[in-house]
């Protein structure tokens, strides 16, 4: 048995990620590389130790491997202690059958055992898809005070917006009467961000009771928390007001990116009372060359730029030489842009090489139809002269003069 | 068996007179350099890549930043259940007085050289820049049957070096005669201190020299043994830089801009390792101007910057030009600065409009927390 934790948190991590199509056929999503030099678990991670949890469980179980090793032991974000820290949670085989993580419910189900080592009073559920900075300890504050039994983070949205979310409806003192998913007439604003905290005893009778239930797909949103408000819990909206993204398709990925451009954008990341932790890989410094034309971008160190770089993030190693230009775009790391290729509006994935003279992605304004975010998978090359049009996601390598 | 049986040890604050200014509050070894390092981390990396796994490091004095930079020594590997990193500074005895030289030095960690279990020692100053591979140095001490190996640079001597260690050898390699500084601005084999010797040895010469009141490693336990002893010399012929002054402090921060440096200095095989700070990656906003220069994660440049090297979390403010600078940690320029030729230290803070002019042979350096 371990210390008592008040807290633990529960990050769920074993999505695909489909809709990010090529940048997730080798890596888990939170393990995408985000903001030229963090991947998107390092949000959460950061939020876990700077909101005072120390112990994190992350469930894993699509395309594990980045994604391990990208935690290791958890010392980049102190959460390597020797009483707690993160622990990567796989399905696994018990003596009587084995599954696959079966939903999100079932994920955390499974893994009760590794919640009640720290006799937690309440869990945090999160997922690894979201880039915010958020003090959970807040939202928990929230919930002791309420006596809740279950606390769901919602954002503000315009109501317009409101039909692609799960809206939660509630009562002035925000105790939550109805789920809403996804409703064409919605009543409210307040849009689930998929972050809840649970009265651990509660949600684990609740888990239980779902496992045993053959109907139940075993998801918090469809399931769970349906249940909990049938039975009459208590059960509250917290608002949270700041940056929040969900980076779930290309198109956000790549606007996430390209909000860390702009300072009105209301994400921060050189804010030392809210660090947010990294494992940084072991590079020499950045180098810009002499003829470089290098503005409004976002470069990490080991990258190399000799060429013009506007409106871009460059990850670790990225290299971009004379006379290649790169507008509008991410390069992740280790991505090679060669002399004279023009990538705009585009994501080029890790050790991708654009070579000379190629073409990916192009700007809306020259886009007759269909127009979108380029991407090239990682490891691939896009072959001289080749040109990849806006929209295009690209699986295998381009030959050179090919036309995609 | 783990590591390579070789201990290596550190001097933090040999030749920390060489920068005046720069070690008025650190030791040689935790100068910054090269936009994210600070010195200690080339020799300190170069032992760990060669397989190095103990490393001792000597500190006598103004030891805060360099005990905050080493940490546990995890950066560089160097956590471990088993050897890994001593930080060793002066241990007091009971007359309080402190050593004075590296004899001294060497002699107050008698203990620790014989409670180690390694068979050979390698020492090194922390004023060299290079990325040396010492498992080629062993070797050859090994093959030459050598009991003392001098790692050399053959070389035009820079300026300011002291008691600088000129080697004349024979065709093997073999010293044959060591003069300590011969005065001359022509090509030498010079030392680069850095020596591998075998640990018993280190301890018997250590102890040799104090019981008859010697002062000088150099001198008296190397210059005066050398026909006692096989000593040999081995040729650095990679990029290597010896900060001996400012100016060549300068110098060494201005090769970094050339690739080939870069390129030797900076090798994925055997990479230098750094304490990690958690800064944002480099923001370049709309009317930054950023040609031949070196930056960190943390920068904020709105301005022109050239032929320059910046350390992590230094702004530069629009309307500024920067050219020929080096500007260390978290430097805050305001608006409409004008810098050439200027060194600042860490936290230095330059109001809007300022213009400050040094010039290529005296860089001017500005002090730790000035405010200008």
């Amino acid at each position: 048995m371990f210390p008592k934790q008040e807290t633990v948190a529960m990050l769920l991590a074993g999505g695909q990620g489909s809709r990010l199509y090529v940048l997730t056929s080798k890596v888990a999503k939170p393990a995408v590389a985000y903001g030229g030099k963090y991947r998107i678990i390092d949000f959460p991670l950061s939020n876990c130790v700077n909101s005072g949890i120390n112990a994190v469980g992350v469930l894993t179980q699509y395309q594990p491997l980045l994604l391990n090793e990208y935690i290791g032991n958890g010392q980049p974000w102190d959460l390597d202690g020797s009483n707690s820290g993160v622990t990567v949670l796989p399905p696994y085989q018990r003596s009587k059958g084995a599954d696959w993580y079966k939903g999100t419910a079932n994920a955390i189900y499974q893994n009760i055992a590794y919640v009640d080592r720290y006799n937690p009073d309440y869990v945090v559920v999160l997922s690894g898809d979201h880039i915010y900075k958020m003090d959970y300890s807040e939202m928990i504050a929230a919930h002791k005070e309420r006596n809740a039994d279950c606390t769901i983070a919602v954002l503000d949205v315009p109501i317009e917006e409101a039909s692609r979310f799960g809206i939660l409806n509630t009562n002035p003192d925000n105790s939550i009467y109805e789920f809403d998913e996804k409703p064409k007439h919605p009543k409210s604003t307040k849009a689930s961000m998929g972050i809840y905290c649970f009265t651990w005893q509660k949600l684990r009778k609740y888990l239980i009771e779902d496992e045993e239930n053959a109907d139940s797909k075993h998801d918090f949103g469809m399931n769970v928390l349906p249940a909990m408000l049938n039975s009459g819990e208590r059960m509250f909206a917290f608002e949270f007001e700041g940056y929040w993204k969900d980076v779930g398709t290309i198109q956000s990925l790549w606007e996430a990116n390209m909000d860390l451009l702009n300072p009105d954008s209301g994400l921060k990341l050189n804010d030392s009372s809210w660090s947010i932790y990294s494992r940084t890989p072991i590079l020499p410094p950045q180098y810009i060359g002499e003829d470089a034309k290098l503005t409004t971008s976002l470069v990490a160190d080991g990258s190399v730029v000799f060429g013009d770089v506007d409106h871009s993030v460059l990850f670790p190693g990225a290299k971009v030489a004379k006379g290649a230009v790169v507008k509008q775009s991410v390069l992740m790391p280790g991505a090679v842009v060669e002399e004279g290729a023009v990538v705009e509006y585009a994501i080029v994935s890790e050790n991708a090489v654009v070579k000379k003279n190629a073409k990916v992605g192009s700007a809306p304004e020259n886009t007759e139809a269909d127009w979108g975010i380029a991407v090239v998978g990682s490891d691939l090359t896009v072959g001289e002269g080749a040109v990849v049009k806006a929209n295009e996601i690209i699986y295998e390598d381009v030959n050179g003069g090919d036309c995609k | 068996m783990r590591g390579n049986n070789v201990l290596g040890v550190l001097f933090s604050n040999a030749e920390n007179d060489a920068l005046r200014d720069l070690t008025d509050m650190r030791t040689m070894g935790s100068v910054p350099f090269g936009s994210r390092f600070r010195m200690i981390d080339y020799p300190l990396s170069n032992m760990v890549n060669s397989g190095i796994d103990k490393v001792a490091v000597l500190t006598k004095s103004n030891y805060q930043s360099l005990m905050d930079h080493l940490g546990s020594g995890k950066a560089w590997d160097l956590a471990k259940n088993k050897n890994g990193l001593f930080i060793l500074p002066p241990f007091g005895n009971a007359n309080g007085e402190d050593y004075k030289n590296k004899l001294q030095a060497l002699n107050s960690m008698i203990s620790f050289l014989e409670k180690s279990k390694e068979e050979y020692v390698l020492l090194s100053d922390c004023d060299v820049v290079c990325n040396i591979d010492y498992r080629d140095v062993i070797a050859k001490h090994i093959q030459n049957k050598a009991d003392i190996t001098v790692v050399y640079k053959n070389a035009k001597v820079p300026d300011d070096i002291k008691q600088l260690m000129v080697l004349d050898l024979d065709a093997n390699d073999r010293i044959k005669e060591i003069s300590i500084d011969p005065n001359s601005n022509e090509e030498y084999k010079f030392s680069l201190d850095m020596y591998l010797m075998r640990r018993d040895l280190l301890i018997r010469l250590v102890r040799e020299c104090v019981s008859k009141n010697k002062q000088s490693f150099k001198v008296d336990l190397i210059q005066s043994n050398v026909n006692r002893f096989r000593m040999y010399g081995y040729e650095f012929s990679g990029y290597s830089r010896v900060i001996s002054s400012l100016k060549e402090y300068f110098a060494a921060s201005m090769d970094l801009l050339q690739k080939d440096v870069s390129a030797q200095l900076y090798d994925t095989d055997k990479p230098i390792y750094t304490k990690n700070r958690d800064d944002m990656p480099v923001m370049f906003g709309e009317d930054a101007s950023v040609h031949n220069s070196i930056l960190s994660h943390g920068c904020v440049v709105e301005g022109t910057v050239k032929n320059s090297v910046l350390f992590r979390g230094v702004h530069v403010a629009k309307g500024c030009t920067v050219e020929n600078c080096i500007l260390m940690q978290d430097t805050d320029l305001g608006a409409n600065c004008k810098l050439n030729y200027i060194i600042t230290d860490k936290d230095v803070v330059i109001k809007e409009g300022r213009k400050l002019m040094g010039f290529s042979s005296y860089p001017v350096y500005i002090s730790k927390g000035s405010v200008v």
